[in-house]
């Protein structure tokens, strides 16, 4: 089960803003078909909002066929947004975090490797032009 | 369109031409309103708008001197039987002080004919109120818990709260605010609740009522009012006609440049004007600064 959270001074939305936790918690692997999602009554109790509110977002979740609701009993993860490549992060972030640590010694702040993926980035995925993420 | 716990658009509260007059001031006039059901309405405006008047004529405890009003298509003056669908709390919260919270759920299973008593105390547990204190030694914010489980007993179908949090600390707000909520979403009960303050509304309610100076300002869904404002930012604005705008809530201008609070019927396409959305806040603040903005500068003897 997952907590929902509100970011106060954000210009997001409620109802998005539970939309979107919903959606990181499936990309990260937080939340996997089967699981159930926080009944409307306890998010609207724990955080003191409409419950109109947190329905909204559940039901956006429904049209997008990420979740589905079973009358009586509540609202149930049917698909996930973890791609195929999350098995295979793991590594990934060790040769990350290893070139890191070469960027620190060569002198670079967190701010100019920030810039330097940002560009090479743009640069790289331009090349590449028509491959297209896995939704 | 927002998804409701209603049955589509019944009115629970509708008012028509609806108004109430002390002596010769009226308190509320020409009120012409509906609130549909499953919604959590805000009621709000300032101190002596009329919140207080509208919230009385509703349960029925005042009579209308124009227009009618009806609560669930019955007219509520002098209508017993239909107070049995209405739950009120009133201002502050008033209790029998002498009386522990086990003693009111009692006596309000004798006053009502509908009651759940259980549920009360299963609330009131919870919320960690003692059972036989009196009332009155409690504090604020747990004597508004008690006023709302014994309303919530009462299994309402219209909930009517007036100023249920202005008292309160912001910790015992937002507990109050939870409770009710939680137990909203259970019972789906339709809600009207009045206020001052806004900022604990916004995230709580879904339908907006906003009075001024005893009459209507606005009325609608939040999304929908939220939705078709706009302020728009440009060269100095002489009056005319702009593509898309319905009408000017508010202006104000320097000599070149004028800002706009406008409520639109289309696009605004005028490359002059730049847009920004609106929260709800800044609609509620224009229309209630609306027509009460005439400042007196000559009554101060201070040039404007």
């Amino acid at each position: 089960m997952i907590e929902f959270v509100l970011d106060s001074r954000s210009k997001v939305n409620t109802y998005m803003q539970l939309v979107q936790q919903v959606k990181q918690a499936l990309r990260v692997g937080l939340l996997t078909p089967g699981d159930q999602l926080p009944k409307v009554r306890d998010v609207a109790q724990s955080l003191a909002i409409n419950p109109n509110t947190v329905l909204k977002a559940y039901r956006e979740l429904e049209i997008e066929g990420l979740v589905g609701g079973r009358p009586g009993v509540g609202t149930f993860v049917q698909r996930t947004l973890a791609g195929a490549s999350l098995p295979n992060q793991a590594e990934l972030r060790d040769d990350l975090v290893a070139w890191l640590h070469r960027a620190q010694t060569a002198g670079l702040t967190a701010e100019d490797v920030i810039a330097l993926v940002e560009t090479t980035l743009r640069a790289t995925l331009t090349d590449d032009a028509p491959q297209k993420e896995p939704a | 369109m927002s998804p409701t716990r209603g049955r589509g658009m019944d009115m629970v509260l509708e008012t028509d031409r609806l108004g109430k007059r002390y002596g010769s001031t009226w308190a509320l006039r020409e009120c012409s309103l509906h609130l549909p059901a499953g919604r959590i309405a805000a009621l709000v405006g300032p101190n002596g708008a009329g919140k207080s008047t509208l919230l009385h004529l509703a349960v029925g405890l005042l009579k209308p001197d124009a227009g009618t009003v009806r609560v669930f298509g019955r007219s509520p003056y002098d209508d017993t039987e239909g107070l049995a669908d209405i739950g009120f709390v009133a201002q502050d919260t008033p209790l029998y002080r002498d009386f522990t919270a086990a003693e009111l759920v009692i006596a309000g299973g004798k006053l009502n004919r509908r009651w759940d008593a259980a549920l009360a105390r299963q609330r009131l547990a919870q919320l960690g109120i003692p059972p036989d204190k009196p009332v009155g030694k409690l504090s604020g914010g747990q004597r508004a818990q008690v006023a709302l489980a014994l309303a919530l007993a009462k299994q309402p179908r219209l909930l009517l709260l007036d100023e249920p949090v202005a008292s309160l600390d912001p910790l015992a707000r937002r507990e109050f605010l939870q409770s009710l909520m939680g137990s909203v979403a259970e019972s789906g009960t339709t809600v009207l609740l009045s206020s001052h303050l806004l900022a604990d509304l916004e995230r709580v309610c879904d339908y907006l009522i906003v009075l001024s100076a005893a009459q209507v300002q606005l009325t609608g869904a939040v999304d929908d009012l939220v939705a078709e404002h706009r302020q728009l930012v440009g060269p100095r604005h002489d009056g005319g006609a702009i593509g898309g705008v319905a009408a000017v809530v508010r202006a104000s201008h320097t000599d070149r440049q004028s800002t706009l609070l406008v409520r639109t019927d289309g696009p605004i396409t005028d490359p002059a004007w730049t847009i920004r959305e609106v929260s709800l806040e800044d609609v509620v603040l224009a229309y209630l600064a609306d027509g009460t903005t005439q400042t007196s500068h000559s009554e101060w003897g201070v040039p404007a």
